[in-house]
């Protein structure tokens, strides 16, 4: 074991991460630690741009992009934070642009924009190019492009350290209203050789990214496991509106993998097994161009009432065939190649069969603007910080818009990377207490004992009946009735999960081992979703009850904290910041 | 010696059963493992490679990395790999399969004739240090020396810098590159000579040596000339075959080598 000392220790090296280090790094002495090689983490799989007001092809200003963040996240979206995000969107393209970022580009040379879903001129009048792209591999130019700012600015990364643990000067639950908890450091288990190491740190940022893992069907990768919230509610924090959680529309049949929003940005058009466009029906003015939650809900609806595609029944197309192949090879060439690979069908002359699959967790670690972690409804957690699709600004309210994710991670993690420097150039180098490592070691020795006989639990077993109860019971419609048969279920796995034993014993690269730590996040995290899932007895955005099929503004425009204690998942709430944009029916 | 059922034949019938129903089919493989434990003792101690083999069932539409997972989950959870996104975008399951570098999750069981042995070996070149873990840090190191961050010259833009799409095009293919290092270590001369920067340094030098907003090409270039550098390149197109995004890598060393020649860029 190896103890070190920062001034910032960022958790995560995806785009939030990296911007978070590339700002930090330059006043603070800053390690990034991270569970993958950074130019392996998520930010790289998404596809189609980044929002931003530039008007570069069209007039547009960043308050109707207010507007339509706000709007789209169903009014639970905290009106000052989208704000900032939606104003600071410009700079934080052409930042990324300056760095060297490739942009497709318009015929005079700048920075090219595209249509994407619920992005409107003049407050929902008609869609608006407003997505900066790299042809349908923006993030992975996102990700590229900060880490190579990072290797020119030398920041320090500790790649393939799992943080496991995050240590607090107290804990949060039994410390007194005023009182200050502080962050002092985390613990970290390094791949390559089994040690467990602590980090002392001035200030901890947090952006670990999402928990698609919780479901079978995603779009996630199978590193998406949720450990920056998982560590954040055992330290006794909260976590917000965990219940809505996006499925976008449209995932590659059977597989979950993304096929960007920007192929209906670009013309494509969404097909029953009727041959007919249905969207119409659902959102008459802007059809295929709906937000998220909208269009994902109408590709479920059709399938449920029998007008799916396919053998089957079970999904729809997403047709491209009217648009020119030179046009679909130059915008969308990814998307495309994964349908002729993974399913065999040529986008160019047929549908591509889709149907939602879990996306993005529009709930997380709550934060500030400023990225400093709450430790209640109003309470920060002195030197820590989140940012992120692991934080909940809330930016994304009840459901995201495409392209505001790359645009979340781009401003809040710079936002969070300067804010930690700031807070550590005063503060004083913190103490972990003399038994910092004990949670962990505990963790991992316990799953390192004992001899995996063929009566004890496998981690896959119980991580893949985890997936399939929550496809199945709280995904894109949910009930009273689905979501207490999924939450009966989890007591189960987690009591299995705590007898369960893995079949690699040794130190190195004990990837058996990593994988059923993480199924202990998802398991955690599953709990605090359908608690906030049930307890939400309304309908908003990605969180869709069918016995309660309305919004109810009374009673629930208000953002969930959910908290892990001995007794359970216990929920709190906290005020909506509304500012300009009084809620109103949500049409489109 | 192990006898390959007739499998072939399986296969084909349970392919039109599926078209017919719906129903996805299922198929018996052998996958035949390069494996290497550098914490055993005995026969198969520290770093002594061994191959094994798995059968497992798989479905008709399974990539070679859900065959993987099907062995750690169900079989032996000590079978140790890279992976992430499983679509063949964050480049952390380059392995050789069937003797060929490819991603794990974007090589279909279908394609590779599962009716023999499907061999599994980590990439060759770099380091192993468990499985089909090997070392990647040599591989980054070169990365890093061909300076892969764009280096501008004048006073920075309030706006952003113009570019036309034409010469973005120039430098598009090698923007594609995901750092998987399939490319490098396909190459022989890397095998051979651990001095050279191999394929993917190039084609990132490439992808800002050919950006009309870098100012910094001749300094790459200058690093690209030393005896480590493209010279070393034999052009055997085992790279670009090996790429699992399509970037034409040998190709984009070709116009590295001709910068070179002709001080044109």
């Amino acid at each position: 074991m190896t103890h070190y000392e920062y001034d910032v220790v960022i958790v995560g090296a995806g785009g939030a991460g990296m911007r978070a280090a590339l700002e930090s790094s330059q006043h603070a002495k800053t390690a990034v630690l991270t569970k993958l090689y950074p130019t392996r983490s998520h930010t790289g799989a998404a596809q189609g741009g980044m929002a931003a007001a530039l008007s570069n092809v069209e007039d547009d200003n960043y308050e109707w992009h207010v507007y339509d963040t706000v709007k789209g996240g169903d009014y639970l979206v905290d009106q000052d934070a989208a704000e900032i995000m939606c104003r600071e969107a410009i700079d934080a393209v052409l930042d990324l642009e300056k760095m060297g970022l490739p942009f497709n580009r318009t015929e005079d040379g700048k920075i090219d924009q595209r249509r994407f879903g619920g992005h409107t001129r003049e407050h929902g009048a008609a869609p608006v190019r407003r997505a900066c792209y790299a042809a349908d591999r923006t993030g992975h130019m996102i990700l590229q492009t900060l880490y190579q700012q990072c290797v020119k600015q030398k920041v320090e990364f500790y790649n393939e350290f799992y943080v496991l643990d995050l240590i607090l000067s107290e804990n949060p639950q039994s410390a007194k209203k005023g009182a200050k908890v502080s962050v002092t450091g985390v613990v970290a288990l390094e791949l390559a050789t089994g040690e467990i190491h602590t980090f002392s740190a001035k200030s901890v940022v947090l952006a670990t990214g999402g928990a698609g893992k919780v479901f079978k069907t995603t779009s996630n990768a199978h590193t998406l496991t949720g450990d920056g919230m998982g560590i954040a509610l055992r330290a006794g924090l909260p976590l917000e509106d965990m219940e809505f959680f996006q499925f976008h529309p449209t995932g590659l049949y059977g597989l979950g993998i993304l096929l960007s929003e920007a192929a209906r940005g670009e013309g494509g058009i969404l097909r029953n097994s009727e041959g007919e466009r249905f969207m119409e029906r659902y959102a008459p003015s802007i059809k295929d161009l709906a937000p998220r939650d909208v269009v994902a809900r109408a590709i479920a609806r059709e399938v449920r009432e029998g007008r799916g595609c396919g053998p089957k029944k079970d999904y729809v197309l997403l047709d491209l065939t009217h648009l020119s192949p030179e046009h679909i090879d130059e915008k969308l060439p990814d998307i495309t190649e994964f349908a002729r690979t993974y399913l065999g069908v040529e986008p160019h002359t047929e549908g591509v069969p889709t149907y939602p699959t879990a996306h993005y967790a529009m709930g997380g670690i709550p934060t500030t603007v400023h990225g400093e972690v709450l430790r209640n409804a109003t309470e920060t957690v002195d030197g820590l910080f989140a940012a992120g699709e692991c934080a909940c600004v809330s930016v994304h309210g009840a459901n995201r818009l495409g392209t505001n994710s790359l645009l979340d991670i781009n401003v809040f993690g710079r936002r969070a990377g300067a804010a930690a420097a700031t807070h550590a150039a005063k503060a004083k180098q913190p103490a972990m207490p003399a038994d910092a490592s004990a949670r962990v070691v505990q963790i991992v020795e316990r799953l390192l004992a004992g001899s995996a006989d063929a009566s004890s639990p496998r981690p896959g077993e119980i991580r893949a009946e985890l997936q399939e109860a929550m496809d199945r019971d709280a995904q894109v419609f949910r009930t009273a009735e689905s979501l207490t048969h999924v939450q009966a279920q989890v007591p189960g796995l987690k009591e299995r999960f705590a007898r369960a034993t893995i079949q690699d014993k040794g130190r190195r690269f004990n990837t058996d081992l990593l994988e059923a730590i993480e199924l202990g996040f998802l398991l955690d995290l599953a709990d605090v979703i359908l608690a906030g899932a049930l307890a939400r007895e309304e309908s908003r955005g990605g969180h869709f009850r069918e016995d309660f099929p309305t919004r109810d503004d009374k009673n629930f425009l208000k953002h969930t904290l959910a908290y892990a204690t001995p007794t359970g998942v216990t929920l709190d709430y906290k005020p909506v910041v509304i500012t300009k944009y009084e809620p109103k029916e949500r049409v489109y | 010696m192990r006898t390959a059922p007739a499998k072939g034949a399986a296969t084909r019938d349970a392919a039109a059963k599926e078209a017919a129903t719906g129903e996805v089919a299922t198929f018996e493989v052998v996958l035949k493992i390069r494996r290497n434990n550098p914490e055993a003792s005995g026969e198969h101690g520290a770093g002594a490679g061994y191959w094994q083999e798995f059968t497992v069932t798989v479905h008709s539409t399974e990539r070679v990395l859900d065959a993987l997972h099907t062995i750690k989950w169900e079989q032996d959870g000590s079978l140790t790999f890279r992976r992430s996104c499983a679509h063949g975008v964050c480049g952390s399951d380059a392995m050789r399969i069937n003797g060929r570098n490819r991603l794990a999750c974007k090589a279909l069981i279908k394609d590779l004739n599962p009716t023999r042995p499907i061999t599994i070996e980590p990439i060759q070149g770099l380091p192993v240090l468990k499985d089909l873990i090997v070392d990647m840090e040599p591989f980054f190191a070169s990365y890093r020396e061909i300076m892969p961050f764009l280096m501008p010259s004048g006073d920075v833009p309030k706006r952003e810098r113009l570019q036309s799409p034409e010469q973005r095009e120039r430098f598009e293919d090698t923007t594609k590159c995901i750092l998987c290092a399939a490319c490098t270590t396909s190459c022989p001369v890397f095998w051979t000579d651990g001095q050279y920067f191999g394929p993917a340094a190039i084609v990132n030098a490439h992808r800002f040596i050919f950006d009309s907003r870098d100012d910094a090409a001749w300094e790459r270039l200058e690093i690209l000339n030393d005896k480590a550098g493209v010279w070393k390149c034999r052009t055997t197109f085992n790279c670009t075959d090996a790429c699992p995004r399509g970037i034409q890598v040998t190709e984009a060393i070709s116009q590295v080598k001709r910068a070179l020649n002709t001080g044109r860029i």
